[in-house]
């Protein structure tokens, strides 16, 4: 099936979760916050919630800012 | 030295405070963040660049558990992008702590102080530590500490304009009208700058473009730990009042 991941389409195995997903990319769980259609998830639900077809994933970390 | 910054009960070792943007890479971000001794540093929050991970992590060189990591809501226009990234910024991060930006124009970032007031309530009622990023305005600085922020933080300029503090009697006024900590963000050029900003009394000062733009930013950042300082402890000790003429600092007494 196809999710949409920080704006960009992407085809993941049925019944792939946010974990699953975030493991596949590389990216450590414990440093992301993951929007999925809006909705901020919490962490310790990465493992629980299963992503869905047209799903729209954001996954955001910290980067270099001071303001602006 | 027993001269804390206390903000919503939790305890701050410096009074300088920095951004992390616009260093050459995270390297000399990290020790320009180690010359100025700051504990709280500023981070962004944006989307993970996936296609290519081998991009380093900015966590990877500032260790949470040194740095108390102060999520902003930097480059947000409206209340309701501002409130989007709080609430992803406390999800990515460990604590309530937010640094509040509601920016009313891309020319100068001046603040929009009324969306900024709609945003902070939004988020104190979801249980942030809301520290607002707002314009040199003794009203509504009141207005957001009234509330709930446990500090605001008017600026001295606008961002990255290095201007130094361009309206000192109306940060004065703020900090004898509000009770909170006051921390003056934006604006700073140079470390006088920031010395002047603690001497009038400001609890703290936050600036990233005068460290990361300047030639040295490691020795600037020397410089801003020392400026904080000093205008502190200027502060504390209390300056003598301006006069007009001269006042003799030796005794005319024992004279031939």
């Amino acid at each position: 099936m196809t999710i949409h991941v920080n704006g960009e389409s992407r085809g993941i195995g049925d019944g792939q979760t946010v974990a699953g997903l975030l493991q596949e990319l590389d990216i450590r769980t414990d440093r992301v916050a993951v929007e999925v259609n809006l909705e901020i998830l919490d962490r310790k639900d990465f493992e629980i919630r299963g992503l869905r077809e047209g799903d729209r994933v954001e996954i955001l970390s910290f980067i270099g800012g001071g303001a602006n | 030295m027993h001269d804390r910054l206390v903000i919503a009960g939790r305890e701050f070792q410096s009074r300088l405070w920095v951004g992390t943007g616009k260093y050459k890479d995270f390297a000399e971000t990290k020790k320009a963040i180690d010359a100025s001794g700051a504990d709280v540093v500023t981070v962004a929050v944006r989307r993970v660049n996936i296609t290519d991970r081998s991009k380093e992590n900015l966590l990877d060189y500032l260790d949470p558990k040194k740095y108390i990591i102060l999520p902003n809501t930097a480059g947000c226009y409206t209340v309701e992008d501002a409130v989007r990234y709080a609430r992803l910024g406390r999800a990515a991060g460990v604590s309530d702590l937010v640094k509040l930006e509601v920016i009313g124009d891309e020319k100068t970032l001046f603040p929009d102080t009324a969306g900024l007031i709609e945003a902070a309530k939004i988020l104190i009622k979801e249980g942030f530590i809301v520290l607002p990023y707002t314009n040199d305005d003794p009203i509504v600085a009141k207005k957001l500490v009234d509330i709930g922020c446990p500090a605001v933080m008017p600026l001295a300029a606008p961002i990255g304009s290095g201007l130094g503090i361009r309206n000192p009697y109306n940060l004065k006024i703020i900090m004898e009208t509000v009770k909170v900590p006051i921390i003056v963000d934006a604006g700073v050029g140079t470390a006088s700058d920031a010395a002047l900003a603690m001497e009038y009394g400001a609890d703290a000062v936050l600036m990233n473009t005068a460290i990361a733009g300047a030639q040295d930013p490691l020795a600037m950042a020397e410089a801003m730990k020392y400026a904080v300082w000093a205008g502190r402890l200027a502060y504390k000790a209390g300056r003598i009042p301006r006069k007009l003429y001269a006042t003799a600092s030796s005794p005319i007494e024992g004279m031939l």
